[in-house]
């Protein structure tokens, strides 16, 4: 298994050729979305409005962080992941429709985003769920926000980070889940824990 | 009103909270100290490798070791004197949120509107509880949308019986699966009613991890529960590993005979609770954590 080091915007042949298991750090800007901002993003795409950043200038983070104003300027305080598979519904979507070449998140995506990321080049990494110190330690600059309406865990944060990381592959462009490898692997120790719990 | 001076109970609320989200309890971190020396493959050490490594960040800057510093349940013991005790609670919490600082994750549940203070209708919520004599205990759990998003409960037929519970815990943690942000805690509730019974599982996750029920029953299903489901395999962050549990713990009540409730409620790795008692002559002791800048337990 690779360690990999991404320049973002990473280009297509790039993010095709990361495989599930990988190791990922990655340098530029992540745009965090969660469940609200799916849900404008797709929103105002279909009405023609201009969304506020263009998502394939980096990577999507799915991330609700506390930031502090501090005089004009936004300090991040943490800022780790949040539960993927809530996007499930509307990953696919963004995925045709608005784009995003890498998705960070935690737990994992749907079989139905997995398609999608195989179909448009797109590769999904994982980052420790709760390891919010860290992630926040690796952003140099908050570079703006958008949609604060939504409230501070929903908006839109422009995030300038380095080396971000270390991020797992879980989901590759290939069709390759580290998620359906435990699941396979869960899908035998249930029969031994039914036998154990008198189940089977 | 005589008794505890507000001051005294709100400061506590707001000390309370910044531990909380600061920095674990001793007991939960020496599980996860347990487990990252029990995982042997690539994931999972380098998952149990950034959680360890990430408390201890956060301890030392003092800041939230997760963005999500949850939503606020409050268990109070009310054996003291003392103002409107709601209303402290309340203030602790706005101000927490300004200054540890706190995400403010409470919204409208139906407009999602965010007033940005944490605070909303019976928002943060407290569990009022017996048993103080002579002192106030407060007790904080912070708790996280992941985990919380995975809890189950079910009306079992009673002719299901210990079957059921089992089959029922092994299917919320099956579905569960990655997204709570194992290793996780286990608070399951037995009987009572529906309502008394998913109370009964969130207060099981503020018993310290490993202890027992005290019911011979109830501490041999505890034990062989999670024998059983902690290997299942689905391992630290869902990525794999020998450890999917922090602990399991049951609390039960008894139950109408023609009724069969069981309740999981689930915590993340990230299991964080604080509790303080406050005694009349306004000195507080800290039973979770060691106290701001004084001598262990005592500020």
């Amino acid at each position: 298994m690779a360690e990999v080091h991404l320049k973002l915007p990473a280009s297509e042949q790039d993010v095709r050729a990361l495989r599930a298991g990988d190791t990922v750090y990655v340098t530029g800007l992540l745009f965090t979305a969660r469940d609200e901002a799916h849900l404008r993003a797709l929103e105002w795409q279909h009405e023609g409005k201009p969304l506020p950043v263009k998502f394939t200038e980096g990577a999507l983070y799915h991330c609700g962080p506390i930031m502090k104003k501090e005089g004009e300027r936004w300090r991040i305080v943490a800022a780790g992941p949040t539960t993927s598979s809530r996007m499930n519904s509307l990953e696919p979507q963004f995925l045709e429709k608005i784009g995003a070449r890498l998705i960070i998140g935690k737990g994992g995506m749907s079989k139905g985003v997995g398609e999608a990321m195989k179909k448009h080049g797109a590769a999904y990494l994982a980052f420790t769920g709760g390891a919010a110190v860290l992630a926040a330690r690796r952003v140099r600059e908050v570079r703006g926000v958008h949609w604060l309406d939504l409230g501070m865990p929903e908006a839109v944060w422009v995030l300038d980070a380095e080396e971000f990381g270390p991020l797992t592959v879980g989901m590759d462009a290939s069709g390759g889940s580290l998620f359906e490898e435990v699941a396979r692997q869960v899908e035998k120790n249930t029969a031994e824990a039914k036998k154990r719990l008198g189940l089977s | 009103m005589a008794g505890i001076p507000d001051k005294v109970i709100e400061d506590t609320v707001v000390e309370l909270l910044r531990l909380a989200v600061t920095k674990l309890p001793a007991d939960v971190e020496a599980a996860l100290k347990r487990i990252f020396d029990e995982e042997t493959g690539t994931a999972p050490r380098m998952q149990m490798t950034a959680i360890l490594e990430n408390l201890k960040l956060a301890q030392e800057t003092g800041t939230p070791l997760c963005q999500d510093t949850g939503i606020h349940v409050f268990f109070v013991k009310l054996g003291a004197e003392c103002g409107d005790i709601e209303k402290l609670i309340r203030n602790g919490v706005e101000r927490a949120t300004k200054e540890v600082p706190l995400r403010p994750n409470a919204v409208h549940p139906v407009t999602r509107k965010n007033p940005g203070t944490n605070l909303g209708v019976h928002m943060p919520y407290i569990y009022y509880e017996p048993g103080a004599d002579g002192y106030i205990e407060i007790t904080v759990m912070p708790k996280g949308a992941g985990s919380e998003n995975m809890s189950q409960m079910a009306m079992l037929t009673p002719s299901a019986g210990e079957k059921g519970i089992k089959e029922f815990a092994l299917n919320t943690i099956l579905r569960a699966g990655s997204n709570p942000c194992p290793p996780i805690l286990i608070g399951m509730g037995i009987g009572g009613s529906a309502d008394i019974c998913m109370g009964l599982a969130k207060k099981a996750l503020l018993r310290p991890i490993g202890s027992s029920n005290p019911d011979p029953d109830m501490a041999r299903l505890e034990k062989e529960l999670y024998g059983a489901l902690n290997g299942i395999g689905i391992g630290p962050m869902g990525l794999g590993g020998r450890n999917t549990l922090l602990g399991f713990h049951i609390e039960h009540a008894f139950c109408h005979t023609a009724s069969h409730p069981v309740a999981i409620n689930i915590q993340c790795w990230a299991a964080r609770k604080a509790t303080a008692r406050i005694h009349p002559d306004g000195k507080v002791e800290y039973l979770t954590h060691d106290a701001k800048g004084g001598k262990k337990g005592v500020k």
